[in-house]
C-alpha cells in the first residue's frame, strides 16, 4: 500500500476520492437533484447490492480457475462445464436429501474427484502443450455439455434455499427519509447477504492457506518456478492434482450457489466460462487477490449496466478488458512476467 | 572437325505434370459434380463445406502461418454477413439501406477486415493461450450485444431473407449456380493463401512464427507482420460469411454463437492445421457428421439429438491422438508405410 502510494501519488488519490465519493453515495440519503440524475437510490443500492453478490460468485468459480493457470499453466475451458455439472448435482443432491448444506460437501468430493481424473488422465500427458490442452479440454466441455443436456434436459432448475435463508432482511443502509424525518433502511435477500459472507470468507480462508501454510508455500514457489520447486525434491505432481482438485471442486460449489440465486440451464456452462475468463484476464492470472478485484469490477459493471444502460451491459464488461489489455496486458494484480 | 555433342535438353516440367495427379483428379471431380449429384448435396452438403472450409483456412492462416489461434473469425464473418443485411435489401425495410450489389458487397468486407484488424491489434498484444481466451472473449460481447442491440442489429430475431443479387440472369441461390459460386470463392480464397504463404510477407510471418524476437532483431516488425495477418484472414472470413448469409437467407447472433465459434476451431483442427487443405477435409467431415448423423444415431436406436456428442468424442479422440488432425494421422500412415518398405530401415523390399 505505502509503495504504490509512493509510486502513483497522482493514481493513489484519484482512486481514494472515487472510493470517497462511492462511498458517501451509499451511506447517505440522496439530495434531490442527484435522484433526478440517477433515479431513486433504492435501485442504485440494489444494483450495487446486486454486482456485489454477482461478483462473489463470479470469485468462487474464478478462483480454481486462476489457481489451474498460475500454478499449471494449464487452461482448463471445462471450468464452466464442471460449474454447471456442480450446480446439477448439488440440486439432485438437496432436492432428494432435503438438505442444501449437505449438498457443498457431496459436490466438493464428486466434483474434486472428477478434477483429479481430468489432471491425472488428460493434462498430465500433454504438460507444456498449451494448444493440445486447450483444444481437449474445448472437447471435453462439448461432450459434458451434451451429456448434460441428455440428462437434465433443457429446462432451468433452481436450487431451492432452506427456510432459515429464505426472506428478506434489512441491512442498515438508508434510502431515503419519510417526510417525518424517519429513515428507511434497505431490505435485501437474505440469501444473497449470507452467500457474500461466505465467499468473503473463503478468499480470505484461500488468502490464509497460500501465505501462511506449508501447502501454500509449495504453490506459490510453484507459480514462480515450477521447474526448482521440482527440482527441490517436492513431489510436484501431487501439488498439482490437489490444487487442480480444489480449483474443480470450488467451481462445483460455485455451481450451487450459482443454482441458488440464478438458475441451472445449459448455456450457464460458457457464460460462466466466459465470466471468470473475463475476470482473470481483468484481475491478472494467477492472482487470488486479482481475482477477487476482477470479479467485484465486473460484478458491479454487469449489474449498474443493467440498470442504467440495459442494452450494452455487455459492452461495458467488454470495454473494461480492452481498457486494461491495451494498458496493462498481464492484468490489473498479475505479476509482469 | 569439331563435334556437337547434343545434349538433352533439361526439359523444365510444366505445370500439368507439377501438380499430382489425384489433384487433377479431384479438382476434375468437382468441376463435374453437378452432373451427377443431388440438389440437397450440391447446395447443403458442398456448398456448406466450402464456406466454413474458408472459414476454418482463415483461421489455419492465422494458426498454422502466424501462430496466433484465433476464435474471432467466425465473428468477422457474421459481421460482414450483418453489414450485408444492412447495407443492402432484407426482410427488414426499417433497417436496410438497400444499397446496388457492386457497393455493398466491397464495403461489407472492407468493414468486416477493419473489424477482424482491431480486434487482431487487441489480440496480438497477448500471446498463445492468451489470444484464444481474448478472441473468445470478444466473439461472445459480439454475440451479446447483436442480441440486444435493436436499433442497428435488429436484436434477437436479426435479419430474413438476405439473398444474393440477381446477377447475369441467374438465381443464385439455385443449387448449381450456388455450387459454382462456392466453389470458385473457396478455390481462390485456397490458391490466395497458398500464394500469400509464400510471398516474401507470409516467410516472414512464419518466421514471425517460429522466432519472433530473431525476426525482430532482423529488422521485421513482428506487430505489423501480425496485425496485418489479421486483415488477410479478416477478409477470407468475411466472404465465406456472406456466402453463409445468403445460403441460409439470414443472419442473427446465433450465426456467430459460441457454439458456432468454437465449431469453426474444431473443423480446422479436425482437418489438420498445418496446410491450406485440411480446413476444407475438416469441414466435409464436420458436414457429414452433421447432416447424416441423427439418422446413423437413430439406426442404432439412440436419440437424433446427440450428434453434437458424436462430434464432440470425434474432435476429442482426434485431437487426443493426433494433433494435426486428419491429415497428422494420413501422414503418420504414409511414414509407417515408407518405414516398412525400405530395406535400410529394416522393412521388406
Amino acid at each position: 500500500m505505502q509503495s504504490f502510494y509512493k509510486r502513483h501519488p497522482v493514481w493513489s488519490i484519484i482512486l481514494l476520492i472515487l472510493i470517497a465519493g462511492f462511498v458517501w453515495l451509499i451511506a447517505t440519503p440522496w439530495p434531490p437533484g442527484l435522484e433526478q440524475v440517477l433515479g431513486r437510490k433504492r435501485i442504485f443500492l440494489n444494483a450495487v447490492l446486486s454486482g456485489i453478490t454477482l461478483g462473489a460468485l463470479y470469485f468462487l468459480v474464478a478462483s480454481g480457475f486462476t489457481l489451474i493457470f498460475g500454478l499449471m499453466r494449464n487452461v482448463n475451458l471445462a471450468h464452466g462445464s464442471l460449474y454447471l455439472l456442480g450446480g446439477y448435482i448439488g440440486y439432485e443432491v438437496a432436492n432428494a436429501t432435503g438438505y442444501w448444506l449437505l449438498a457443498f460437501p457431496v459436490v466438493f468430493v464428486l466434483v474434486g474427484a472428477l478434477g483429479l481424473v481430468l489432471q491425472h488422465q488428460v493434462f498430465r500427458r500433454m504438460e507444456g502443450e498449451e494448444l493440445r490442452q486447450t483444444l481437449v479440454t474445448i472437447g471435453i466441455s462439448v461432450v459434458l455439455a451434451d451429456i448434460m443436456l441428455w440428462i437434465w434436459g433443457g429446462q432451468s432448475y433452481q436450487v431451492l434455499s432452506p427456510d432459515w435463508l429464505s426472506g428478506p432482511m434489512t441491512l442498515p443502509l438508508v434510502t431515503a427519509l419519510r417526510s417525518n424525518g424517519d429513515p428507511v433502511y434497505l431490505t435485501y435477500p437474505q440469501v444473497r447477504i449470507v452467500i457474500l459472507v461466505a465467499a468473503i470468507i473463503i478468499g480470505i480462508a484461500m488468502w490464509l492457506v497460500l501465505n501462511r501454510s506449508r501447502l501454500g508455500m509449495l504453490i506459490r514457489a510453484g507459480v514462480d518456478d515450477r521447474d526448482m520447486l521440482a527440482a527441490s525434491g517436492v513431489r510436484i505432481q501431487y501439488v498439482f492434482l490437489a490444487v487442480f482438485a480444489f480449483g474443480a471442486g470450488m467451481a462445483g460449489m460455485a455451481g450451487i450457489v450459482g443454482g441458488t440465486f440464478q438458475s441451472l440451464t445449459p448455456g450457464e456452462d460458457t457464460r460462466f466460462l466466459l465470466a471468470s475468463l473475463v475476470v482473470v484476464i481483468v484481475g491478472g492470472m494467477g492472482s487470488i487477490p486479482g481475482a477477487a478485484i476482477g470479479a467485484l469490477i465486473i460484478g458491479l459493471a454487469e449489474q449498474l449496466g443493467l440498470v442504467y444502460a440495459p442494452t450494452y451491459s455487455v459492452v461495458f464488461t467488454f470495454l473494461i478488458m480492452a481498457v486494461v489489455l491495451a494498458f496493462r496486458p498481464q492484468g490489473l494484480l498479475g505479476a509482469g512476467r | 572437325m569439331t563435334y556437337v555433342v547434343r545434349r538433352a535438353e533439361p526439359t523444365q516440367p510444366t505445370l500439368f505434370e507439377k501438380v499430382p495427379a489425384i489433384w487433377w483428379a479431384v479438382a476434375l471431380l468437382l468441376i463435374a459434380m453437378p452432373l451427377f449429384a443431388s440438389n440437397f448435396v450440391l447446395f447443403q452438403i458442398f456448398g456448406w463445406t466450402f464456406i466454413l472450409g474458408m472459414i476454418a483456412l482463415s483461421l489455419m492462416f492465422l494458426a498454422g502461418y502466424g501462430g496466433m489461434v484465433s476464435l474471432i473469425q467466425m465473428t468477422v464473418g457474421a459481421m460482414a454477413g450483418y453489414m450485408v443485411a444492412i447495407l443492402g435489401t432484407s426482410g427488414v425495410p426499417t433497417i436496410s439501406l438497400g444499397w446496388p450489389w457492386w457497393l455493398y458487397i466491397p464495403v461489407a468486407i472492407l468493414i468486416a477486415a477493419i473489424f477482424g484488424t482491431l480486434v487482431g491489434a487487441l489480440a496480438v498484444r497477448t500471446e498463445g493461450i492468451y489470444t484464444i481466451m481474448i478472441t473468445l472473449a470478444i466473439a461472445s460481447a459480439f454475440f451479446y450485444f447483436t442480441r440486444q442491440n435493436y436499433g442497428l442489429f435488429n436484436g434477437y430475431t436479426g435479419f430474413n431473407r438476405v439473398i444474393p443479387p440477381e446477377l447475369f440472369g441467374i438465381d443464385w441461390r439455385q443449387a448449381t449456380p450456388f455450387y459454382y459460386l462456392t466453389l470458385t470463392c473457396a478455390a481462390l480464397s485456397y490458391f490466395a493463401v497458398v500464394y500469400v504463404s509464400r510471398s516474401p510477407f507470409g516467410l516472414a510471418l512464419q518466421g514471425v512464427r517460429d522466432n519472433p524476437r530473431r525476426m525482430g532483431a532482423l529488422g521485421f516488425s513482428v506487430t505489423a507482420h501480425r496485425i496485418l495477418a489479421y486483415t488477410f484472414s479478416s477478409v477470407i472470413a468475411a466472404v465465406g460469411g456472406i456466402l453463409l448469409v445468403w445460403q441460409n437467407s439470414q443472419v442473427s447472433p446465433g450465426t456467430a454463437g459460441i457454439p458456432q465459434v468454437i465449431d469453426i476451431l474444431v473443423i480446422a483442427v479436425v482437418g489438420g492445421i498445418k496446410r491450406p487443405i485440411g480446413p476444407f477435409i475438416g469441414a466435409l467431415i464436420y458436414v457429414l457428421l452433421r447432416v447424416y448423423s441423427p439418422d446413423v444415431l437413430l439406426a442404432f436406436g439412440l436419440s437424433g439429438e446427440r450428434f453434437k456428442l458424436v462430434i464432440g468424442l470425434g474432435f476429442l479422440v482426434i485431437v487426443f491422438f493426433s494433433p494435426d488432425g486428419v491429415l497428422g494421422l494420413w501422414e503418420k500412415y504414409k511414414a509407417r508405410r515408407a518405414a516398412q518398405t525400405d530395406p535400410l530401415r529394416g522393412g521388406r523390399s
